[in-house]
């Protein structure tokens, strides 16, 4: 039978009801007074092991909190049907409405991973209890002024209550049964025919079986088993297609490019080779450690540690499912350090979003698509609630908007591991064998590689949703927490996650030299039900494959068992350089892995880029009246400007604006080795340039991590705004005190669709930009992904392609962080300094998108890094700073100077008087002084009396004290002695904090 | 003089147990251990090797539930005579954030006499959501050893999702203030009360309370975090004010010198 105990709040307390409430009236159905929120647990078990007594103790003493909640077993008692109206326990309140009640209740779809179940299992059984199953669901009583519409109730019970990809909603309350057990698998062997294919059988193959491979490598494939004389099983295929998929080699970064441009032809043999790498080779850095060929690039960190770091994108299950998407985004991206050489420890994340205004209008979103305030919250939610769990510090970010974002929004999630400098190598080897540890394998995330290397359209909400994952951060950290020990014990040779491709990726790579053999009935499901191929494709979460020696293995299971993490051998790696596939004693599938690691052809793209295709591509997914609104923006040169009022536009854009409820959403100091925190000043709430921390717990030494994004110039120059990316990031890095000379980068391209020639010219230009950026600065490159086809079809057959969106992430070394600064303006009578050049050029940049400029049309000319000035001036400044010299640095970005030095005011609760007709510029207008955006600009804040030593330092550099920061709580900038803006520090950051400090 | 040895308690989900163990070390402590609960389930008597145990902060078991539910369960069923004994043999424990939340919801807080499960809670923020800012705090009991009652206002950091102390009925309260148990509360720079003004009070706690001790001030729990402000370097304002003495040490120096002296 089944058990349905319901939980309500006693009093009036309700936060996650209230949420719910307001989320609602935000979508405008205003007739909704009041939602209050319960919980449900329908436990399955047999009368006689678990007697009503029995259950109702589990209500009391395990699942209800008697202080706050009460709770009753049975049908709900909560108002009448749906509609009727009614006495409400929830509330006494509720009745005076008078208004009809609405019942919702949700549940998880059978087979999501469903983690307070299985948390609640564990207690239960802890009590001496027996149940068969648990189901966990919310329950909803809303309370309304009117009788609502089916349509606003299914835009409640699918838009707010309920994410439908992974949940049903049940308006009413039915007590909806616990999943009927799975049915287990029916073992039959399944082969495909493929030799007697033509081309067009082979495409249409292709995408049937959803396998993402183009006809040359269909072709390919078609010749190997023409040759070895059979037809492929159905697992070798899809192992084939998750192996070759983009996400897993990244087939388009590393083709044969012919480029065509505005300076003519160009090739590159292999693209990232060619570019990225190239330099990363070229500088040959020592304190590089491994770089792109494991999980994650590792540098030396100090003489017996080393620190690695990865950025990964989640994006396409983002789209469909924020929450999850997120939150699998970030415990993928922890297990790239965990799986990275021997095994690091994880000590930081850091994670940067783009998404479409959060107040675009309803209308203006596709259908298939989430609102993006929803996928905001959604996402946010997602990364805090799996980073917190895991106990790692979220350190740094950036949110970026543009309405591009609005169907691929992106989800960067990036992880530090702290390693021993022994132990930065696998060597697996023949005999091994093969343990996966932590989670159970699942349904969930079948063909996430291959999905998220396609496009998305508005059908994909439906074919996909099983490409969505559901994390359950405990079962990662349980594991984390054992395979420390199990690392420091030796008890194991060689690691890897078990992401995209799942065991088939896994397994695959570890055994590349080797050969594995796999029992794919060994595996531990979370279900019966799955069949071989699933088992083996499965990308279900918190897994990892160990390569154990044989002699080690009962010690190694004993030990996990010892903290219930589960772990099983499934397989030996062999030496016969095969892919051995079994299901209980049958062969399944058997693969050379020289075919399966070198085989997949090499791609030949075209490439090409002229200076408007940037603006082209952008417009063609808007909706024609957003074209013209746009238009109807460009801004009448004759009118008068008003630079205040200006300036406080900029402040209040959702690119500058203060991202204080997002940063505070995630534990920031876990660890205790918060240096630089995300959030500085004399109230805790100024714009920290970058974060860092010490890994190390009782040594000085430090890490600082950074980013720098510029997808606004990626229209006008992809070449220049990969270099303004670099440029940011390693200002960044400089201004919270990082060793200049000790800064590594990691790349993540968000591109379009990169079969179509123009949106693969802008990628070739910023890789080249890669390139150039990395030998000037000095900046190896040690880890990077790709996630390219970001373009989303509307049901009008519109495609909104993302604009190119390159991800520069920086980590440095800091010698000591005692020595590190924050941006916040420190004391008044401290002078301030403009570092570096500003130029007149202000194409891309923030002011033409908010004083009545070009919108996103902006076209002609954008700022330029000059390679040899920005390292110059970089070295300066850092040198300064380890000289002592200055009080306080910001980096010069968004919003330019005016937006820059109001912000270093207010987070230290100063003013500034100063006059920017003194900064360094070449035939700036007064817009470009204060608002442009070149890049290689920093304010520095200097004790008047260490002036004459930092003129020293700055030897060479464009510098000039511009003005003093100043007790008046006044912004005073002018230019040439005449007032340009004034403003009061405490007005600026009321319009800096407000757009996005929300409930 | 006694040797001080620590147990810092973890389990799935915990996640503060190093930090906690080394501020346990920067505090003098002569050894900080760091054991799964499963362990002492096995061999309740390990405790008795210890004389100060902390539970950390962090998930336990996710929270799933409710803040600490699981693993405050797992301590009344597996370990409660282990426990008592602990504390009835004068040793001290201390409950951090998710271990506060542990010792509350396991009736080991506040330790009102007849038994108190049932009659406290800490349950979600008004806010509605974690988060983590830094708090001054009042430390206002004179039985509490970790932090006994002064008029200057520490500074810690809290990060939490469910750390609005609330009470069964109002009499509750009035036995929590009259046993002199309220062993922190939330307070404004000047060490004014929050007065449940947000974010002073940065969770909509009941009389602003941060934490409890029980009535002998051996059993010491509160939502803010001290091991996270044991170095100058993690005031979020040092490079404003310099380095000066981290405010959280004194409440595992405290402990460590109670113990040190017995």
């Amino acid at each position: 039978m089944i058990y349905r105990i319901e939980i309500v709040p006693k009093g009036e307390s309700d936060p996650v009801g209230a949420a719910a409430g307001n989320e609602i009236r935000l979508l405008g159905i205003d007739a909704v007074k009041k939602v209050s929120a319960g919980r449900i647990f329908l436990l399955e078990a047999d009368p006689a092991d678990l007697p009503r007594p029995q259950a109702e103790r589990i209500a009391a003493d395990l699942l209800a909190d008697p202080v706050v909640e009460q709770f009753h077993i049975g049908p709900t008692r909560l108002g009448a049907r749906p509609q009727k109206g009614g006495p409400s326990p929830f509330s006494k309140q509720a009745e005076e409405g008078a208004g009809p009640l609405l019942l919702i209740e949700v549940f998880y779809k059978p087979g999501v991973m469903d983690p307070v179940a299985l948390s609640t299992q564990q207690a239960i059984a802890d009590m001496g209890l027996k149940v068969a199953s648990i189901r966990t669901g919310r329950i909803y009583q809303i309370t309304t002024a009117k009788k609502l519409s089916d349509a606003q109730i299914r835009t409640i019970s699918g838009k707010v209550l309920a994410n439908e990809c992974i949940e049903q909603a049940i308006v009413g309350s039915a007590g909806e049964a616990a999943p009927p057990h799975a049915p287990s698998h029916e073992f039959k062997l399944r082969h495909i025919d493929i030799r007697g294919l033509n081309d067009e059988q082979l495409v249409e193959l292709s995408a049937r079986g959803h396998l993402f491979l183009n006809v040359t490598e269909m072709q390919t494939i078609q010749a190997y088993f023409r040759k070895i004389g059979r037809e492929p099983t159905d697992i070798e295929l899809e192992t084939l297609a998750q192996t070759w998929s983009e996400h897993c080699v990244h087939k388009t970064l590393k083709s044969r490019v012919d480029f065509s441009g505005p300076d003519g032809h160009r090739t590159y043999e292999n693209l990232l080779a060619d570019t990225i790498a190239a330099a990363t080779k070229k500088l040959n850095k020592p304190w590089c450690i491994s770089v792109f060929k494991d999980n994650a690039g590792v540098i030396e960190f100090d003489d017996t540690h080393a620190v690695c770091f990865k950025v990964e994108t989640h994006n396409h299950p983002s789209a469909l499912d924020p929450y999850g998407g997120a939150a699998t985004g970030i415990g993928g991206c922890i297990r790239d350090p965990m799986g990275t050489g021997m095994g690091a420890k994880p000590v930081a994340n850091t994670d940067i979003f783009c998404f479409a205004p959060p107040d675009t209008p309803a209308s203006d979103v596709p259908k298939g698509v989430l609102h993006p305030r929803r996928v905001m919250r959604g996402v946010v939610s997602g990364v805090r609630d799996y980073g917190n769990r895991m106990g790692i510090p979220t350190v740094n970010g950036a949110i970026f908007f543009d309405d591009r974002y609005l169907g691929n929004p992106l989800v960067f999630c990036g992880n530090v591991g702290l390693m021993d400098r022994g132990k930065c190598f696998k060597h697996q080897q023949a005999g091994d064998a093969i343990v996966v540890v932590g989670g159970r394998t699942g349904r969930d995330g079948i063909h996430g590689a291959t999905f998220s290397s396609g496009e998305l359209t508005h059908t994909h909400e439906d074919e996909f949703s099983h490409a969505v994952q559901i994390g359950n951060a405990i079962t990662e950290k349980k594991m984390a927490d054992v395979l420390d020990q199990a690392r420091d014990r030796d008890l194991y040779n060689a690691i890897t996650d078990c992401g995209a491709g799942g065991l088939s990726s896994a397994v695959g790579e570890m055994g590349e030299e080797l050969g594995a053999t796999v029992n794919l009935e060994t595996v531990p499901l979370k279900y019966a039900g799955l069949s071989y191929t699933e088992i083996w494709i499965s990308e279900a979460q918190e897994r990892m494959v160990l390569a154990a020696p044989q002699a080690k293995v009962k010690e190694l299971l004993a030990l996990f068992a010892s903290e219930d993490v589960e772990a099983t051998v499934i397989g030996t790696f062999t030496g016969d350089k095969k892919l051995k596939l079994f299901y209980k004693d049958e062969a399944v599938g058997e693969i050379e892995m020289k075919f399966l690691h070198d085989g997949l052809p090499k791609y030949v793209r075209k490439a090409e880029w002229k200076p408007d295709f940037g603006l082209r591509i952008a417009d063609c997914g808007l909706k024609d009246q957003k074209v013209a609104a746009v238009q109807s923006e460009i801004r009448n040169p004759e009118s008068e400007m008003d630079y205040s009022e200006a300036l406080l536009r900029l402040l209040g854009h959702y690119n500058i604006a203060s991202k204080e409820w997002v940063v505070r959403q995630y534990d920031h100091e876990v660890q205790g080795g918060s240096a630089v925190k995300p959030l500085v000043g004399v109230a805790n709430d100024g714009p920290g340039d970058g974060a860092v921390f010490t890994p190390v717990l009782g040594s000085r030494k430090g890490v600082a991590l950074a980013c720098g994004l510029s997808p606004r110039l990626g229209d006008l120059d992809p070449y220049q705004m990969a270099l303004h990316a670099i440029d940011e990031c390693v200002r960044n890095l400089v201004c919270v005190g990082a060793d200049f000379g000790r800064i590594a980068i990691l790349d993540n391209f968000c591109w379009g669709n990169c079969s179509k020639p123009d949106r693969f010219g802008s990628l070739v230009l910023a890789a080249q930009a890669c390139h150039d950026g990395a030998l000037a600065y000095g900046t190896p490159f040690i880890s990077g992904k790709d996630s390219l086809n970001n373009e989303f079809v509307t049901d009008d057959g519109r495609v909104i392609t993302i604009p190119p969106t390159l991800l520069i992430s920086g980590i440095a070394i800091v010698p000591d962080v005692t020595g590190c600064l924050t941006m916040d303006a420190k004391a008044a009578g401290n002078v301030l300094v403009v570092v570096g050049e500003t130029q007149a050029a202000l194409a891309g940049s923030h002011y033409e998108l908010t004083d009545g400029g070009t919108g996103r049309r902006g076209d002609g000319e954008t700022t330029k890094v000059d390679l040899a000035v920005g390292p110059q001036t970089a070295r300066a400044v850092a040198d300064a700073i380890a000289k002592k010299l200055v009080r306080s640095a910001h980096d010069v970005s968004e919003g330019g100077l005016a937006v820059a030095i109001s912000e270093m005011a207010f987070a230290g609760g100063l003013g500034v008087d100063a006059d920017l007709a003194k900064a360094p510029a070449q035939s700036a207008t007064p817009e470009s002084i204060l608002f442009g955006e070149s890049p290689s600009r920093y304010l520095l804040e200097v004790e008047p009396g260490k002036l004459a030593d930092l003129d020293k330092a700055l030897a060479g550099i464009p510098h000039a004290v511009v003005g003093a920061f100043t007790a008046t709580g006044r912004v005073e900038l002018k230019l040439a002695g005449k007032p340009a803006i004034a403003a009061g520090s405490a007005e600026l950051k009321q319009a800096w904090q407000s757009p996005l400090n929300w409930k | 003089m006694a040797k001080v040895n620590a147990l810092v308690l973890r389990a799935a989900g915990v996640n503060c147990n190093e930090e906690t163990a080394y501020a346990l070390q920067l505090a003098g402590a002569d050894s900080a251990e760091q054991i799964h609960v499963n362990r002492l389930i096995e061999k309740p008597a390990e405790l008795d090797r210890f004389g100060f145990l902390v539970v950390p902060g962090g998930f336990s078991y996710g929270d799933d539930i409710s803040a600490g539910k699981i693993l405050a369960r797992q301590i009344e069923l597996h370990l409660g005579e282990a426990m008592s004994r602990f504390i009835e043999a004068g040793k001290l424990v201390l409950g951090i954030c998710n271990g506060f939340q542990v010792l509350v919801k396991a009736g080991l807080l506040p330790g009102l006499k007849p038994a108190t499960a049932g009659t406290v809670t800490l349950t979600s923020n008004d806010s509605g959501k974690y988060e983590d800012r830094w708090v001054h705090l009042t430390p206002a009991s004179k039985h509490n050893i970790f932090l006994p009652a002064s008029r200057d206002p520490i500074y810690l950091p809290v990060a939490h999702g469910e750390g609005k102390l609330a009470v069964r009925e109002p009499g509750v309260l009035d036995a929590l203030r009259a046993a002199d148990l309220v062993a922190v509360r939330y307070c404004d720079a000047a060490g004014a009360p929050a007065a449940g003004q947000f974010p002073a009070n940065p969770n909509g706690s009941l009389d602003d309370i941060a934490g409890l001790c029980n009535p002998s001030g051996q059993v010491f729990g509160l939502m803010p975090h001290p091991e996270r402000h044991v170095l100058p370097t993690q005031h979020p304002q040092w490079t404003r004010r310099g380095l000066g003495e981290a405010d959280g040490l004194q409440v595992f120096r405290n402990g460590v010198e109670f113990l040190r002296g017995r």
